[in-house]
């Protein structure tokens, strides 16, 4: 008949979590069966190769510039030692006494753009951190203060990469207009790498703009939309491209190792630019 | 035995849906300290599965709108059988209680100037319903929990405790409500989630446990409708109206199976939707009664206009009140030209832009894409009726929500009688929920706090109740008055009694009724009744719905008695009452209510002798209708419900 | 119509222990999990603990983790199993459990109280509220929670760190705290209270890494990191961490 009611004491397990003493007991750190690992491992993957990738190309110094191309990995390019780019982005603000390659001085702001972009957080929470590796699969770690202290605390400052981004793209946008040129800097040319530049501009330009900071400037921050028609339309407009943020995130990742790529190609004389026009 | 937990309040509210929410703001908000008692979690009540909206004239979409019209339109969806003052009172207050949901914090579908956006639905002259897509159930309980966490919030402000006037007892379930001499003086009540009893001491109950959908087989409730209030009050004292107006919703999905009778929204009827045969034939301008040929449009053509020029247009019928709609579907079913599954199709794929569609009727979108695999946006639905809604229940005072004969009980929403009568509208449970859970609240409030002295809780009652509760665990065992061969059986088992309860009152006292079916189902129930004693369960008392299940049957059984009883008594067919022996609505039936009660009021419920029964059926004579209220009508109108006498008073 | 019998390993025990059990259950066409697990108790386990109430996935009961992952057992259909899986059902695993399948969820119930209520308009009285569609439809979005709580459960910051509970409001509430911050008549401000402000420093907004568990299992697709969390964070931005904002608020500290 009626049993004892009162609830049992409980102990903690010492693995805490899933686990923890009052929670249904079941051993496994998670009971899915599909591939979860999939998707981390893949976004690890594809952030290593990028990672690997572009600190070659950043401390090559060499191969950076080829007539009418500079890879945008170091536009612009803002040190002595740089390359003079006829018309190109160069603007000597370091002067001589920076030693290294100038295209650190100017990756740091798109890095810190993708580095605290709500996107790449996720999949480097996911597939680095293991923060979680994947929904209802157990962390490794015994604790977790999220973005709350530092270092993580300063994802907060997002927007600000976001402004630099803004300014950055427009520097690009810049060297695309200059690749309607030739070899000789004359315009009305076009080659692959005009095509290559463009494609390119566009994805950045459309993953700088599907920003969630982006989104909240726009428009995102008023309460009341109804008052301000126009913003109201370019938040509609941003939030379809938010919607899209993850796919531009990769695509606009790929497209500019393939731009910087390019360049390499054309100005190390592995490969010759095919001029349409 | 008596050692169980007991707590002082001022006012109980049995059930946490709309109307107990509400009733226990009003409570908490005129002084009295209140607790809330619900079967489910705090939010999960079936409001939520209310989708199309709140009717209250508020005449946003259509300025000519006001009380007068909201409440000629509920008298006639009821066929007159409605109490009076109830649906004026309803009519004229539900745009306040609407209008204050927004004051708590409710966001609505606005029109274009910003106030509350008004749909059309089944039996009312305007677009009047009040909604949030199709999940205007949730958007009502979600702000009525969300406002008594605001009350809860200013009393730890002030007392250092959320729940010092307000509090919430979630999972428990009423079994009894105990009294002193006449007076209510609690319930005694079970947790589910340890099994421990324990007893609350208030001189005022509000109930709202809502209806009794799960007596059926086919229906759109969910497990807790299962009439608790409708029997505690019954055990209680308190007599039930007209429990033989159960509406059956014309809509309700009919495959797979497993979701046999969830509910397809009358907002898509609303909206565009139209019924159609399995020869394609847009049916329902064939099943138009006589009482409303006036208002409804004779040709597709004229009901397609309507939709955009409502004011020189009628109608199009599958906007008829829910019986008839749900009549038709029956019929064309029993002619051979349902669909596949047994239902009719109803269509806005052709009807409506996909995106449209989505936009107005996302629940429904997801609810067939995920439950049915079907697209609404591209095919049709079949669907067939589903029981829906109980028209009839405790009776009374229309101002008060009082109870007859039970001093401090007071009864309010679904389990209520006599506010819809034989047929309710769609739109007006919700606003019947909100006008009357606030003045049972008010009314409980002002009782349970005014001069008279608290009630006094009585150990026999407790310890009875107790030995009641608990008697599943012992099934096996000799029960005192019966004899060897009842006790050598083994215990019943709870769900296949379930199961064969709601086979017979679909099958016997369903949509449409015949007398030797309604005899044959009175015996099937006195069967089960004496089974019923004998259910047993296995495992112990912490979250056992075996047991659950075993305690709700008592109730089950009492309202399907009561249905039964009462359908078997009214010889004639009116709103959720089709007699096929007598198909026609008789005008001299109108003015007689019929009243159930306990046979035995001491509490014994051993009669088994399908004759007599547990239920004392009597009919009265309803107060006539007053003349300013009638004079809203046209003469004409009213020659159709009244009998000559009355139309001459 | 076709039927045939499914393997399903349910967890079956209550806060002192329990262990997953092996069940063979027939399963017929059309048919939900949650359908099998009633099947199960009315055939062969009929104490067998389960929450459900509206089977049709408006009422957010029935949560339970199918196969490792947070769902409704409403909204499961069987077919997207293969006929020869083992089904694995369990309770939640964020919370405490209760017995069986139920789990107590009081977790929640505290966090939605320490959330501050909507401030009405001091200005506005019943049916004077004037609010165009475009400026509630943000709200409306996150209204559409059902209050299944298994964001909640699927959230790590909670699921793998008990110890969080005490501060960590979790997506469901901060998504509560988003609806009412762009609320369009929500009075908050005129009385002091500053719910960015608050999603941050009380209720854990910080400690959410947006890694969109809580997307991935709503029910109602709600879009809660994408167009709550998100912008309560950027809102809090606005708030405490732009610098021009800061050393604004430092001037006129100095100066007055």
């Amino acid at each position: 008949m009626a049993t004892d009611t009162e609830p049992p004491g409980t102990e903690d397990h010492p693995l805490g979590g899933v686990r923890t003493g009052t929670r249904a007991a079941i051993t496994a750190p998670h009971l899915r069966t599909d591939r979860w690992w999939l998707a981390p491992a893949a976004t690890a993957a594809g952030l290593l190769a990028f990672v690997v990738y572009s600190t070659w190309r950043a401390f090559a110094d060499a191969d950076y510039y080829a007539a009418p191309y500079v890879s945008p990995f170091y536009s612009p390019c803002l040190a002595e030692r740089c390359r003079t780019m006829h018309a190109g982005p160069n603007a000597d603000l370091f002067g001589s006494w920076w030693g290294i390659s100038p295209a650190i001085i100017i990756l740091i702001f798109p890095l810190g753009f993708r580095l605290t972009c709500y996107y790449y957080r996720k999949a480097y929470y996911r597939g680095f951190w293991l923060s979680p590796p994947a929904c209802a699969v157990a962390e490794p770690h015994r604790t977790y203060s999220g973005e709350t202290r530092f270092p993580l605390i300063l994802q907060n400052i997002h927007r600000y990469f976001f402004y630099a981004a803004l300014l950055v793209a427009g520097v690009l946008t810049y060297d695309t207009v200059l690749a309607f040129r030739d070899e000789h800097y004359r315009w009305g040319h076009m080659g692959l790498g005009t095509l290559v530049f463009l494609v390119n501009i566009v994805l950045i330009w459309a993953y700088t703009l599907s920003c969630h900071s982006c989104r909240h400037i726009v428009g995102g921050k008023l309460k009341h939309f109804s008052k301000h028609p126009v913003r109201y339309g370019a938040w509609q407009f941003v939030s379809r491209l938010n919607g899209r943020h993850m796919l531009l995130a990769w695509a606009s990742l790929v497209s500019v190792a393939l731009a910087d790529f390019y360049v390499y190609l054309v100005a190390s004389g592995a490969f010759d630019d095919p001029r349409f026009f | 035995m008596s050692v169980v937990d007991r707590q002082e309040w001022d006012v109980i509210v049995v059930g946490a849906g709309g109307a107990g929410l509400r009733a226990a703001i009003e409570a908490r908000e005129r002084g009295a300290r209140t607790a809330v008692i619900c079967k489910s979690l705090f939010g999960k009540a079936h409001t939520v599965m209310a989708e199309g909206g709140i009717a209250a004239s508020m005449g946003n979409a259509n300025p000519h709108d006001n009380w007068q019209v909201h409440f000629r339109d509920t008298m006639r969806g009821g066929k007159f059988l409605n109490q009076w003052r109830m649906a004026e009172l309803h009519a004229r207050e539900a745009p306040d209680r609407v209008w204050e949901l927004e004051t708590w914090g409710a966001l609505f579908d606005r029109t274009k100037d910003g106030r509350i956006s008004q749909r059309n639905f089944g039996g009312h002259e305007y677009p009047r319903l009040a909604h949030v897509g199709d999940r205007t159930g949730l958007e009502l309980i979600r702000t009525l929990q969300q406002k008594i966490v605001a009350l809860q919030q200013e009393d730890e402000k002030e007392t250092g405790d959320y729940e010092s006037r307000l509090k919430v007892f979630q999972e428990c379930t009423v079994t009894r409500i105990l009294k002193d001499g006449d007076r209510v003086s609690g319930v005694f009540a079970y947790e589910r989630e340890s099994g421990r009893f324990f007893v609350l001491e208030a001189p005022a109950v509000v109930i709202a446990t809502g209806g009794i959908g799960k007596s059926f087989k086919v229906t759109s409730n969910s497990w807790e409708y299962t009439g608790d209030g409708h029997a505690l009050a019954l055990l209680a004292g308190a007599p039930l109206l007209n429990m033989e107006f159960v509406q059956f919703h014309p809509t309700g999905m009919v495959w797979p199976p497993s979701v046999k009778g969830i509910l397809v929204t009358e907002s898509v009827r609303g909206d565009g939707g139209v019924l159609r045969n399995s020869e394609g034939k847009r049916f329902m301008f064939d099943y138009i009664p006589d009482v409303f040929k006036e208002k409804y449009a004779e040709t597709e053509e004229e009901g397609d206009r309507w939709y955009e020029d409502p004011d020189n247009n009628r109608r199009p019928p599958e906007l008829l009140p829910r019986d008839e709609v749900a009549r038709a579907i029956n019929a064309e079913v029993k002619a051979g030209r349902g669909s596949p599954h047994g239902g009719v199709f109803l269509d806005v794929s052709t009807r409506m832009p996909a995106e449209v569609i989505r936009r107005r009727l996302p629940s429904m979108y997801h609810q067939f894409k995920e439950l049915a695999d079907v697209d609404i946006t591209a095919e049709a639905m079949e669907v067939g009726p589903t029981c829906h809604y109980v028209m009839g229940g405790v009776a009374v005072d229309s101002d008060t929500a009082a109870a007859r004969g039970v001093p401090g009980l007071y009864a309010a929403g679904e389990v209520a009688g006599g506010m819809h009568g034989s047929n309710r509208l769609g739109g007006n449970s919700l606003s019947d929920l909100l006008v009357f859970g606030r003045r049972a609240g008010l009314h409980a409030a002002q009782y349970a706090t005014g001069p008279t002295a608290r009630p006094t809780v009585d150990d026999v009652q407790v310890d009875t109740a107790a030995a009641e509760a608990l008697r599943p665990f012992s099934a096996e065992g000799p029960v005192p008055g019966e004899d060897i061969e009842e006790r050598s059986r083994p215990p019943e088992n709870p769900y296949t009694l379930h199961q064969e309860l709601q086979q017979t009152m679909n099958d016997l006292v369903g949509i449409i009724r015949r007398e030797s079916e309604m005899q044959q189902a009175l015996k099937k129930l006195a069967e089960l009744r004496v089974r019923a004693r004998r259910a047993g369960v296995e495992g112990h008392r912490q979250f056992n719905p075996g047991w659950h299940l075993a305690l709700d049957l008592r109730n089950m059984l009492l309202v399907s008695e009561c249905v039964a009883r009462a359908a078997l008594e009214r010889t004639e067919s009116r709103g959720g009452h089709t007699r096929e022996d007598y198909p026609a609505m008789e005008r001299a039936w109108r003015r007689l209510n019929l009243l159930c009660a306990l046979t035995d009021p001491t509490g014994g419920l051993a009669a088994t002798d399908p004759v007599r029964g547990q239920i004392t059926l009597t009919s009265e004579t309803t107060e006539p209708i007053r003349p300013d209220l009638l004079a809203l009508f046209e003469k004409e109108e009213l020659v159709k419900y009244l009998a000559e006498e009355e139309l001459y008073e | 119509m076709s039927s045939y019998k499914a393997r399903f390993k349910v967890w079956r025990g209550d806060v002192q222990g329990g262990d997953l059990e092996d069940f063979k259950v027939e399963v017929n066409d059309g048919e939900v999990v949650l359908d099998i697990i009633h099947r199960l108790q009315a055939t062969q386990t009929p104490d067998l603990a389960v929450r459900w109430n509206c089977k049709a996935g408006k009422c957010g009961s029935c949560s339970a983790e199918i196969n490792g992952r947070p769902r409704l057992m409403c909204m499961t259909r069987m077919s997207v199993f293969d006929r020869d899986e083992t089904i694995t059902v369990t309770p939640l695993r964020a919370f405490p459990v209760i017995r069986d399948l139920v789990t107590d969820v009081g977790f929640n119930y505290r966090k939605a109280r320490e959330i501050p209520s909507f401030v009405p308009p001091a200005d506005l009285g019943p049916g004077e509220y004037r609010m165009m569609q475009e400026d509630v439809e943000r709200s409306q979005e996150f209204r559409k929670c059902i209050e299944c709580f298994l964001c909640q459960d699927t959230c790590h910051v909670v699921r793998d760190h008990e110890e969080n509970k005490q501060v960590f409001a979790g997506p469901r509430f901060l998504m509560r705290m988003a609806e009412l911050d762009m609320h369009p008549l929500d009075a908050a401000d005129d009385t002091g209270l500053d719910r960015k402000r608050a999603a941050q420093d009380a209720h854990g907004l910080g400690y959410c890494n947006i890694t969109k568990c809580c997307t991935e299992v709503c029910p109602e697709g709600i879009h809660i990191t994408d167009n709550a969390l998100i912008p309560l964070k950027e809102r809090a931005v606005d708030r405490k961490y732009d610098p021009l904002v800061w050393l604004g608020s430092k001037i006129r500290r100095r100066s007055s």
